[in-house]
């Protein structure tokens, strides 16, 4: 009973928000919209009984991802009337975006009902294990079955990070940056000198 | 509770509904006293500190004053600026009191005593926590006004900084707990050092990263020497100067609730949570909810005190610190301990 009132809450409001996040005028509301669909999305994976990405799905997509989307929409200056106009131009376009989409949802489906998707095994032969909770699951399928995977994915995301900051870095040489432990070392005594110079005479410095 | 309430009569959704709005007001409503109580005592040991009487006018030894500044903000006006995004503007002291309590449903009072004893209760909470950093986002954008707004993009990067290093942190301790459920954490804390001592504070691969969760906290709940959210001479008062009335006393609400929660989190994590400090058979008479207790308020003196002794940080000095120091010191010694871990526990 709670569950399924908690399934047709979260269901619905995913997709309220989903509707809102391209209806909204303003960007920013489209962005907030979002991160209440990734909300809601992850209150129907806790219904699953999916807890872990759930989580996950919170910590990366709402805390990170989004707070840069966030950012990037608060700091552009959109203009309205010229992302409107193109409209009519690009219809057809967005018509075969979503027709191929469509597409692919049903042949997900598909292939779901017809029993192919089972997580487990290379050969999907195997369900999840049981009786061990989501984090040891995917940790002993991540770090046993799919080892090489797994590594191989972590180098090709280091190598594109990597890449992103050589192509982004630029060395300045007109600023003066400061050497902390330089900062650090320094003390009183080395940038003061205590003297008492005679009545009338002065110092030198 | 929901056994208590099925032996009532109920069937069992109205019952486990009925234990979960009741264990939610038994946390929340002593929370908010406890936040009102809190403010007092962080005044009254800032006051100390400073050689002044702090408040001491309203009520025994100025013991009422939270609740008359309470009742000072509820009957002011609430002012919306008229340039602002009135909805967003509405909604995100909303968000940042919310968030507040609800990272609260995982934290283990005592043995057994937590609303939802969840596998992710860790998880949980790195995900609250990093919700919380919108209300602040919000309400920068939507005041419309340039400090707010310079105050949101400090609070934001902030955050999302510290996060990546306390995450880390998180792993060491979960390395060790073999669990990220808060209660389990707590129990394999038990004769820790030892067999004598309760707490990973106790443990000498352990102790460098209490030191530096606690460093983080200051910075993830924006407490002094990182306030820079909120650095009056630069920027008013932050992302709160268009606030006024309830809404500004929930953000003041929020901000004290998620200082409690990072204290009890330095006391669950590294401390022991409800147990007591030494593994002394006698000690275990003591409920566990008053170690608990009295752990959480020690480390809210701390929090006082580092508030009345440190001067504020520059900005750039609190990146360095957090990318360029807690994030690779954290990242080693998430090698070293399941380094350790690999060939003393699991050989």
């Amino acid at each position: 009973m709670i569950h399924t009132i908690a399934f047709y809450l979260f269901a619905v409001l995913l997709i309220a928000s989903a509707v809102l996040v391209i209806m909204s005028r303003n960007p920013v509301h489209s962005v907030l919209w979002l991160i209440l669909a990734f909300f809601n999305a992850a209150g129907l994976m806790v219904l699953v009984g999916a807890e872990f990405i759930a989580m996950l799905l919170v910590i990366v997509y709402v805390g990170a991802v989004a707070v840069l989307f966030l950012f990037v929409v608060m700091m552009l200056d959109i203009d309205f009337a010229e992302l409107r106009a193109g409209f009519v131009k690009n219809f057809p376009l967005g018509i075969l975006l979503a027709v191929i989409l469509l597409a692919e949802l049903v042949l997900g489906f598909g292939a779901y009902r017809a029993g192919a998707l089972k997580l487990g095994e290379a050969d999907g032969t195997a369900g999840v294990i049981a009786g061990r909770s989501n984090i040891d699951s995917i940790g002993a399928l991540l770090y046993g079955e799919y080892l090489f995977l797994f590594e191989a994915a972590g180098l090709v995301l280091l190598v594109a990070m990597i890449g992103a900051i050589v192509l982004t870095h630029r060395e300045r040489t007109d600023t003066r940056g400061q050497n902390v432990s330089k900062q650090n070392k320094r003390r009183a005594e080395d940038a003061t000198v205590n003297v008492k110079p005679e009545v009338g005479k002065g110092v030198t410095l | 509770m929901t056994a208590f309430f099925q032996s009532l009569g109920m069937n069992y959704e109205w019952a486990w509904f009925i234990a979960t709005v009741c264990g939610i007001l038994l946390i929340a409503l002593p929370l908010m006293l406890a936040v009102a109580m809190i403010i007092y005592v962080d005044r009254k040991v800032w006051a100390a500190i400073n050689l002044r009487r702090g408040p001491n006018v309203v009520g025994p030894f100025g013991l009422l004053q939270s609740f008359a500044d309470g009742l000072k903000v509820f009957l002011q006006e609430t002012i919306i600026p008229s340039a602002a995004n009135k909805g967003i503007f509405i909604l995100a002291p909303i968000v940042t009191f919310t968030v507040a309590l609800g990272a609260w449903a995982v934290i283990p009072f005592d043995a057994g005593v937590v609303l939802a004893d969840i596998n992710v209760g860790l998880l949980y909470i790195l995900a609250i926590s990093s919700l919380s950093v919108y209300g602040v986002v919000m309400a920068g954008w939507a005041s419309n006004s340039k400090y707010p707004f310079f105050s949101a993009m400090r609070a934001s990067a902030q955050m999302i900084s510290y996060e990546v290093s306390i995450g880390f942190i998180l792993i060491c301790v979960v390395l060790y707990a073999g669990s990220f459920n808060l209660t389990e954490i707590v129990v394999s804390q038990k004769g820790h050092g030892l067999g004598i001592v309760n707490g990973y504070v106790f443990n000498i691969l352990l102790f460098p990263m209490w030191v530096m969760f606690f460093i983080s906290s200051l910075a993830e709940t924006q407490r002094v020497p990182f306030d820079l959210t909120e650095a009056e001479s630069e920027l008013v008062a932050g992302y709160q100067t268009e606030y006024s009335s309830m809404s500004f006393a929930l953000f003041w609400l929020g901000e004290y609730a998620n200082i409690l929660l990072m204290c009890s989190l330095n006391t669950i994590l590294f401390f022991g949570g409800w147990l007591p400090p030494v593994d002394w058979a006698p000690l275990y008479y003591v409920p566990g909810i008053i170690w608990f207790l009295l752990k959480t308020f020690f480390f809210f003196f701390m929090f006082s005190w580092v508030m009345a002794t440190v001067p504020r940080y520059r900005y750039d000095q609190l990146m360095r610190l957090g990318w360029k120091i807690f994030l690779p010191i954290s990242l080693l010694f998430v090698v070293l301990i399941s380094g350790w871990l690999m060939f003393t526990r699991y050989a």
